[in-house]
């Protein structure tokens, strides 16, 4: 697997699918898309990128452990739900707000963020499992 | 067309027990997985099939005008593909681990956790 | 769902206009908790350290959480609320009751006792293989299934518990856990997928999700519809989740595999998680079927209770022996929703209470008896007494309990369930019931007597085995659950209360069902609408 052609165009492939992952994952709500096939595609860049360079190499550019990114998703869609006993409403009620950045009004909202949740934990446990078996081969 | 889904059901179902009923574990697996999908298409197939029409809303109504496509099915089939599919990972993994470790995978022949040649217990002191 | 929309609709007529009371966070309190902690302690993975501390916060503050409920449960009536603001139809609805805030409540006081003992249990390599991110991602689980009004949630809580329970049962990747945890998981995962498929009939023949709304519209479609059918494939999916008699050759083969803790955590948890479902689906949803089915259910609780305790009179291993003795409890708890009298509930939901506690417990005996001897084979067994005389009288306390001798928390609720299967005139019930006590205090007082008072069998070379003191984790949480079984033997009537109340408010449903919809609010017809919440796409 590890040719010369693959291991040239690896970098790259594996970076645009990370990009177009945050794209697919923000257009979510209305629009198919989402954080769980957000964060799958983002696994699977990553599991191209240990295909042609390794396992080890992957750890490292990613930093913090998997598994830990799976927990912080899961912080994240639990504090999406929390928010909402701030404002006094049903737990889990999307809570909206409009601010203008650089004269853009942006719509940010719990259900995004709880879709953030969603793709941490989808990318991080599917890339822990990925990375495990890819490890598991080369032995 | 409920008909049609009936037997591609059906047909899931009696795939799905035929994998199962095998002592091969990696069969077992794929019957598990084929149970899955059977399932799924029983709970998209239960919540009526409707021609594609949207379910929305017009700004002037409060109630869908016209018969539309039943979202909640579709909502239920997600999420139970989504559980499966962790779980055939998760059990893929372990079928893969545990043949690497027994080396079987025979289910009568993994006797590791219940023993053949267990002892009786003491029958005096 | 943006709230800035041009036109207006009025919002009232498909969502909660009013905010709910502050203490009604309380019903997704632990869930949320559970949810957090875990998320903490997966962060700081690498963390050993620090991670015991963050977990037994978390499952302190659950169980918090848990009495909190349950009190609030107590002093108000049942609690609901519906995620997302949505009115209850449409949204995923919490309601916790008295049945639910009750198996909340004791859950939370097995996890917490198992985090403790866990401790001392679970080595560096369990805490970095992820031992405290999956307890409580399964204790979550556990407690959210306790208290969702909603049965497609409940399927996605049990997926979630069942999750955590893989991830506890393999910590370690032993050959025997392999074998356990492949059985387990496959027999389980099947149980689950069959409880969707009958949650796919149900949806298809009522058009409703919601366990309030199915229970006010079954009756209507119970001339045409298949619910009967459908409530026998609740009974064979849960009774698989429960272990009853056909078809619990999965927990004897998985059980005694894990670290003790796991098993403890298992048996206290998992089994009644099963039972708890069938009384929800089988008083509140289907009480009609359930008389329809109560022969059945009768008959698969006595085989279920004999089989288990003469399972438990053939086994060497003493975890083995442990795990044929949930079994039977199993079938107890199911005579009292065979029963269905107010009676015979009250006690199926007692024995349901006692036996989490006490065969959690009985676990954590057996692993502080097992690093003793250097094993668990009872012909092997000895020579404890001398060594450990405290351990003796705790041991002694634990095993009467599970047989049912007074005065601890195992008789009154046997007492119950004799009682009521005499008030039908099912004597032969009774029968089963007093040869199952019969046949486990012989069991257990052999494994006391071989454990206990033996002498050391296997000669001067071998008594190698560890002689320092046992942690104070360890002795803490099972001096603590021994305590409660003694507490509540000896003055059982507080908790006598509480399951009476429990089975008279399963059995009159319409009290569940008017507190998700109350009788101000216009029903809403029509099926499906906007889910928000798990649904992820």
């Amino acid at each position: 697997m590890r040719t010369l052609i693959f291991r040239t165009v690896a970098p790259f492939l594996s970076s645009l699918m990370i990009l177009f992952s945050v794209f697919v994952l923000l257009r979510g709500h209305n629009e198919p898309g989402g954080g769980f096939i957000g964060g799958l595609i983002a696994a699977s860049a990553l599991a191209i990128y240990g295909i042609a360079f390794g396992v080890s190499p992957v750890r490292r550019a990613i930093r913090f452990h998997p598994m830990a990114l799976a927990g912080f998703g899961l912080l994240l869609a639990a504090i999406a739900g929390i928010l909402s006993i701030f404002s006094h409403v049903p737990f889990l009620t999307g809570l909206w707000i409009y601010p203008k950045i650089f004269g853009v009004e942006v719509a940010l909202s719990t259900p995004m963020m709880f879709d953030i949740g969603v793709y941490f934990v989808v990318f991080g446990s599917i890339t822990s499992t990925a990375l495990a078996l890819e490890e598991r081969e080369r032995d | 067309m409920e008909t049609a889904m009936a037997f591609l059901t059906g047909l899931f179902f009696a795939t799905s027990l035929y994998l199962m009923l095998s002592k091969h574990i990696i069969r077992v697996l794929l019957g598990v997985a084929v149970l899955g999908n059977a399932v799924n298409l029983t709970i998209f197939t239960t919540g009526r099939l409707t021609r594609e029409i949207p379910p929305i809303i017009p700004d002037d109504a409060v109630v869908p005008i016209d018969a539309i496509a039943n979202p909640l099915p579709q909502a239920l089939v997600l999420t139970a593909i989504v559980i499966s599919f962790s779980f055939f990972a998760f059990l893929l993994v372990l079928v893969f681990r545990s043949y690497q470790e027994l080396g079987t995978d025979d289910t009568d022949e993994m006797r590791e956790a219940e023993p053949v040649d267990e002892p009786a217990p003491p029958l005096g002191y | 769902m943006a709230t800035s929309t041009a036109h207006s609709v009025n919002l009232a007529d498909a969502m909660v206009m009013t905010p709910p009371p502050m203490v009604d966070y309380l019903v997704v309190a632990p869930l949320v908790i559970g949810f957090v902690f875990g998320a903490l302690c997966l962060m700081t993975r690498k963390n050993t350290g620090r991670q015991p501390f963050i977990a037994i916060t978390g499952l302190v503050l659950m169980l918090a959480a848990d009495i909190g409920l349950f009190w609030h449960v107590l002093q108000n009536g049942t609690v609901v609320m519906t995620m997302g603001r949505w009115l209850p139809p449409f949204g995923i609805t919490f309601a916790a009751d008295m049945l639910g805030a009750v198996f909340a409540l004791i859950g939370g006081i097995v996890g917490l006792a198992g985090g403790i003992y866990a401790l001392d249990d679970v080595n560096q390599t369990g805490r970095r293989y992820g031992f405290y991110p999956f307890l409580l991602l399964m204790m979550s689980g556990i407690t959210a299934a306790f208290l969702t009004g909603d049965i497609f949630n409940l399927y996605v809580w049990f997926e979630v518990l069942l999750i955590g329970s893989f991830g506890l049962l393999v910590l370690g990747s032993e050959r025997e856990q392999l074998d356990g945890a492949t059985k387990y998981a496959f027999l389980n995962l099947l149980a689950t997928t069959l409880f969707l498929l009958a949650v796919a009939y149900l949806y298809g023949t009522v058009g409703t999700l919601n366990m309030a709304d199915i229970s006010r519209k079954a009756a209507s479609v119970r001339d045409t519809g298949p619910l009967f059918t459908i409530a026998a494939l609740f009974l064979f999916a849960f009774a698989m989740k429960a272990a009853a008699f056909p078809v619990n050759f999965w927990l004897p083969a998985s059980y005694h595999t894990p670290r003790i803790v796991v098993s403890g955590l298992f048996a206290g948890l998992l089994t009644k998680v099963g039972v708890y479902a069938l009384l929800r689906i089988f008083l509140t949803l289907f009480h009609v079927e359930r008389d329809m089915l109560a022969g059945t259910i009768a008959v698969i609780a006595a085989v279920t209770m004999v089989t288990g305790a003469m399972g438990a009179l053939a086994q060497n291993d003493i975890r083995r022996q442990l795990g044929y003795l949930v079994i039977s409890g199993i079938g107890m708890m199911l005579a009292g929703l065979a029963l269905g009298s107010r009676t015979g509930l009250s006690g199926g939901v007692f024995y349901a209470a006692h036996s989490m506690v006490v065969m959690t417990a009985l676990y954590f005996l057996a692993g502080i008896m097992g690093e003793r001897m250097n094993g668990f084979a009872l012909n092997k067994a000895g020579g404890l007494y001398s060594r450990m005389p405290w351990l003796a009288a705790i041991a002694l306390v634990l095993l009467l309990s599970v047989s049912g001798l007074p005065p601890f928390s195992g008789l009154w609720p046997k007492a119950y369930l004799v009682k009521a299967s005499l008030d039908v005139g099912a004597w032969w019930l009774a029968f089963a019931i007093l040869l199952t006590g019969l046949m486990t205090t012989i069991a257990v007082g052999r494994t006391f007597a071989f454990s206990f008072w033996r002498e050391r069998t296997g000669g001067e070379a071998e008594t190698a085995s560890p002689q320092g003191a046992v942690s104070g984790a360890v002795v803490g949480s099972l001096v603590g659950l021994t305590l409660l079984t003694v507490a509540v033997g000896i003055y059982p009537e507080p908790v006598i209360r509480v399951t009476d109340r429990i089975a008279g408010e399963l059995l009159a449903p319409a009290g569940y069902v008017d507190s998700v919809f109350p009788a101000d609010m216009t029903p809403t017809q029509g099926e499906g609408g906007p889910q928000e919440g798990e649904t992820q796409q």
